[in-house]
C-alpha cells in the first residue's frame, strides 16, 4: 500500500512515556478481525483509551486535547509482542508518522519501516529531555530530519542523531517499498529458488 | 570451505541469501510459509491491487486458528466478522493453489503445531508467518520468526523477505533438573533473568545438557517463547531426538532422500570455537516450577518466592507499579495461595500432547476445584485423538473437566474464549499482558503442571506438593 513520502516532520508530540508498550495494548486482537486495512485508528490504544461502555478514558493522553502532532513519543522497548502490523497500520491510520522511543521491539520496528512509519531510536538521556521538554510546553515542536538523520528539540535546539540503513532511507525518503524491489529481482530469486534444498 | 568456525544460524541463513544490499538488509529466501485467518486477508487484497501472483504456492500452507471456536465447530462460525475472515482464507487460498486446512479438516489445528506434526517443518528450513511465536520451529534448528503483513505479501508474490542478520546469542543451560521443572519453567526462568526486552536486535541458540535431553515438545515451548524476551527467533541443533520425531510423518522425506536429509541435518550445529555476540550460562538446579505475577513474561518468579520490588529488578518504577495495580497484587507477597478463577491449558506454548500428559499426571484421582473454570484446548485434532488413545480423556471427566476442539482460544482471546474482566487466570500461554486474554484479565503464565496444581486447588499451588 502506498505510503506519504518522509522528508522532514516538524510537529507537536504526544507523549506515552510507559515501557513495555506491548503490541495488545496498541491494538487489542479483538479489533484484528478486518479483511481490509480500514478503521484501525479508531482503536488505537482502545483499552487505555476508552472504558468498557465506550466512553472515554479522560486521564489518557489522546482523550487529552492539549497534546497533538504526528509524533509518538513511547518508553522503552515499544511494540513489543506479536507481529500484527495492525499496531503500525492503528497507528499510521490515526496520524501518527513517526514513533520516538529509546528501544523498539524487532518485529514492530520493520513492520513500521514497511508502511512508511518513520521509528526513530534515540538514547534514554534524550527521550527524557523530550518528555521533560513536552511537559514543560506540551506545544514542543519537535523536527525529525530523514535526510540528516537527525532529531531535534525546536525550542532548545537539543539535537541527536538515529540510525537507519541506506536502502531503508532511500524507500522512506522516495515512498517505494519492498515488494517492488522484490518484483524487480524476480528472475534471480527464481534460479536461486530451483537449486535451494527444500 | 572456510576454515573459520561457524554457527548454526549463520549456516542456515547464510545458505538461503539470495542478495546482500550493502547497508541495507539481505534478501533472504523462505522455504516453508505459514498463513491463517487474521495476518493474510490484507496481503491477499495487496496482491490483487498489485495484479500479482504467488510465486510458490506449495511452498505455503494455511490452516485456520486465530479466531475459530474451540466447542461446535461443525456448525456455522456465529461471529460475522470471524467468519468472513474463514471465509476470506478459504476463498484466497483456493484461488492461489494453496494448502488449506480449515474448520473441520483433521489436520486443522494451530499453525505452530501441525506444522512440525505434518514434517512440513524441517531443520535447516527457513520458515515463516504472520505470527511471532513462529519461533516454534527453530526447535527443530530452522531459523523461524514472525512477520508483518507486508511480508506476508512480499513471500507469497516473491517468496523473500528483507531482513537484516540479526546478531547472535547462545543462551546455555547445563545441570540436573528437579522433579516438577518442565521446559516452560526453564524458558520462564530464562526470560525473567533477561527481561521482556533483554534479546531485543538478536537471534537465539539454546545449547547446554537440559535442552539435550529435552524432547521436541519441550524444545518447541522453549522456542516458542524465544520471542517473549525480544528475540528474533531462537533455535536448537538437530540430533537424534529431532530425527526419530520426524520420521515417517507425513511430508518428512523417505527412503533415500531421508537418508540424504539426515546427513545434511547433522551438520547443521554450531562448530567449536564460534564466538556469540552475547552468551549466557544457566544452571538447570537453580530454576523451580516459574509462575508469573505481572504484565509481560518477564515478569516471573519461582513459584516459592515472594513477588519482587521495583528496586530488585530493572524496570522503570512507574511501569512496575501500574503493572502490579493492574494484577491486584503488592510487592513482597507470596504468589501461592492466592485464589484463582480460571485456568488454560492449550495454545502453541502448551498445546501437545506431552502437556495435556503432564496434566492429567496432576489431576488423576482428583477433582477440579468447584469455582474454577477449566478450558483444555488441544493444540491439533491430531493432540485431541491422542488425549482420547492414551486415556487421559477419562482422566480429565473423572477429574470434572472438559475437553473442547483445537484453536488458539483463549491465549489471544480473539474468539469466545475471554477470562472476565478482573478475574485471574492461570494459563499456560505465553503472554500475560493486560487484556491479552480478555478485557481487564489477570493472567499467571506457568507450565501445565502448576496449571493442574492450580485447577485441583482452586488457588496457587506448587506442583512439587501434588506429585509423587
Amino acid at each position: 500500500m502506498a505510503y506519504d513520502k518522509f522528508t522532514v516532520l516538524t510537529s507537536s508530540a504526544v507523549p506515552l512515556p510507559i515501557e513495555n508498550v506491548d503490541t495488545d495494548q496498541i491494538i487489542p486482537a479483538r479489533f484484528l478481525k478486518a479483511t481490509k486495512r480500514e478503521g484501525f485508528g479508531d482503536n488505537l490504544f482502545r483499552d487505555w483509551r476508552y472504558n468498557g461502555d465506550d466512553t472515554p478514558k479522560q486521564d489518557f493522553v489522546l482523550n487529552n486535547a492539549i497534546y497533538s502532532g504526528k509524533i509518538l513519543v513511547g518508553g522503552k522497548n515499544f511494540g513489543s509482542g506479536s507481529s500484527r502490523e495492525h499496531a503500525a497500520w492503528a497507528i499510521y491510520d490515526y496520524g501518527f508518522r513517526c514513533v520516538v522511543s529509546s528501544f523498539f521491539a524487532d518485529i514492530f520496528k520493520n513492520n513500521s519501516l514497511n508502511i512508511g512509519i518513520l521509528p526513530v531510536q534515540v538514547s534514554e538521556d534524550f527521550l527524557d529531555r523530550i518528555f521533560k521538554a513536552i511537559e514543560a510546553d506540551p506545544q514542543t515542536q519537535l523536527e525529525v530530519d530523514l535526510s540528516k538523520q537527525t532529531i531535534t528539540i525546536l525550542s532548545t535546539g537539543d539535537s541527536e542523531s538515529f540510525d537507519i540503513n541506506s536502502y531503508k532511507k532511500h524507500n522512506l525518503m522516495n515512498g517505494f517499498d519492498d515488494i517492488d524491489y522484490l518484483q524487480a529481482m524476480k528472475e534471480e530469486i527464481s534460479t536461486f529458488a530451483q537449486n535451494s534444498r527444500y | 570451505m572456510s576454515s573459520k568456525p561457524t554457527s548454526l544460524f549463520d549456516k542456515v541463513w547464510d545458505a538461503h541469501v539470495v542478495r546482500s544490499i550493502a547497508d541495507g538488509p539481505d534478501v533472504l529466501l523462505i522455504d516453508r510459509h505459514f498463513i491463517h485467518e487474521v495476518t493474510s486477508p490484507v496481503a491477499f487484497l495487496g496482491l490483487k491491487t498489485r495484479n500479482l501472483g504467488v510465486m510458490f504456492p506449495d511452498r505455503t500452507f494455511a490452516t485456520a486458528d486465530h479466531n475459530t471456536p474451540t466447542i461446535n465447530q461443525h456448525l456455522p462460525v456465529a461471529d460475522p466478522l470471524s467468519a468472513n475472515q474463514l471465509k476470506a482464507l478459504e476463498e484466497n487460498t483456493s484461488s492461489y493453489g494453496i494448502s488449506h486446512w480449515g474448520l473441520g479438516n483433521p489436520k486443522n489445528g494451530i499453525v505452530h503445531v501441525v506444522g512440525p506434526e505434518n514434517g512440513i517443518t524441517l531443520p535447516g528450513m527457513t520458515i515463516v508467518c504472520g505470527d511471532s511465536h513462529t519461533s516454534t520451529h527453530g526447535a527443530f534448528g530452522c531459523i523461524a520468526f514472525g512477520i508483518g503483513t507486508s511480508e506476508v505479501e512480499m513471500v507469497l508474490s516473491s517468496q523473500c523477505i528483507m531482513q537484516p542478520k540479526a546478531k547472535k546469542m547462545r543462551i546455555n543451560v547445563n545441570g540436573n533438573m528437579s522433579k516438577g521443572v518442565t521446559p516452560k519453567d526453564v524458558v520462564l526462568y530464562i526470560i525473567s533473568k533477561l527481561t521482556a526486552a533483554g534479546a531485543t536486535g538478536y537471534f537465539v541458540e539454546y545449547a547446554g545438557s537440559v535442552f539435550e535431553n529435552m524432547s521436541m515438545e519441550g524444545r518447541m515451548t522453549v522456542c516458542n517463547m524465544s520471542i517473549e524476551m525480544g528475540a528474533r527467533g531462537g533455535m536448537i541443533a538437530p540430533d537424534e531426538t529431532t530425527f526419530n520425531y520426524i520420521k515417517g510423518r507425513e511430508k518428512a522425506p523417505k527412503g533415500q532422500a531421508w537418508d540424504d536429509a539426515v546427513a545434511y541435518w547433522k551438520t547443521l550445529k554450531t562448530d567449536e570455537g564460534v564466538v556469540f555476540d552475547k552468551e549466557y550460562n544457566f544452571d538447570g538446579a537453580d530454576i523451580e516450577p516459574m509462575i508469573t505475577y505481572g504484565t509481560n513474561p518477564g515478569m516471573g518468579m519461582g513459584i516459592s518466592q515472594l513477588i519482587p520490588t521495583a528496586a530488585d529488578i530493572d524496570a522503570g518504577k512507574a511501569s512496575f507499579a501500574k503493572s502490579l495495580q493492574y494484577m491486584g497484587f503488592t510487592e513482597s507477597e507470596p504468589m501461592l495461595g492466592k485464589k484463582i478463577d480460571y485456568v488454560f491449558i492449550g495454545s502453541c506454548t502448551n498445546g501437545r500432547i506431552e502437556d495435556f500428559r503432564a496434566f492429567a499426571s496432576v489431576v488423576k484421582g482428583r477433582k477440579k476445584a468447584d469455582h474454577v473454570t477449566a478450558w483444555i484446548v488441544p493444540g491439533s485434532h491430531v493432540v485431541e485423538a491422542q488425549i482420547r488413545e492414551e486415556g487421559i480423556y477419562d482422566i480429565l471427566i473423572e477429574a470434572g473437566f472438559e475437553l473442547r476442539q483445537p484453536g488458539c482460544s483463549a491465549c489471544l482471546a480473539m474468539n469466545d474464549d475471554k477470562i472476565p474482566a478482573g478475574k485471574y487466570a492461570v494459563s499456560t500461554s505465553n503472554r500475560n499482558f493486560e487484556g491479552r486474554q480478555g478485557p481487564g484479565a489477570r493472567t499467571l503464565l506457568a507450565s501445565p503442571l502448576v496449571a493442574a496444581a492450580a485447577a485441583v486447588t482452586g488457588i496457587v499451588t506448587d506442583p512439587r506438593t501434588l506429585i509423587a
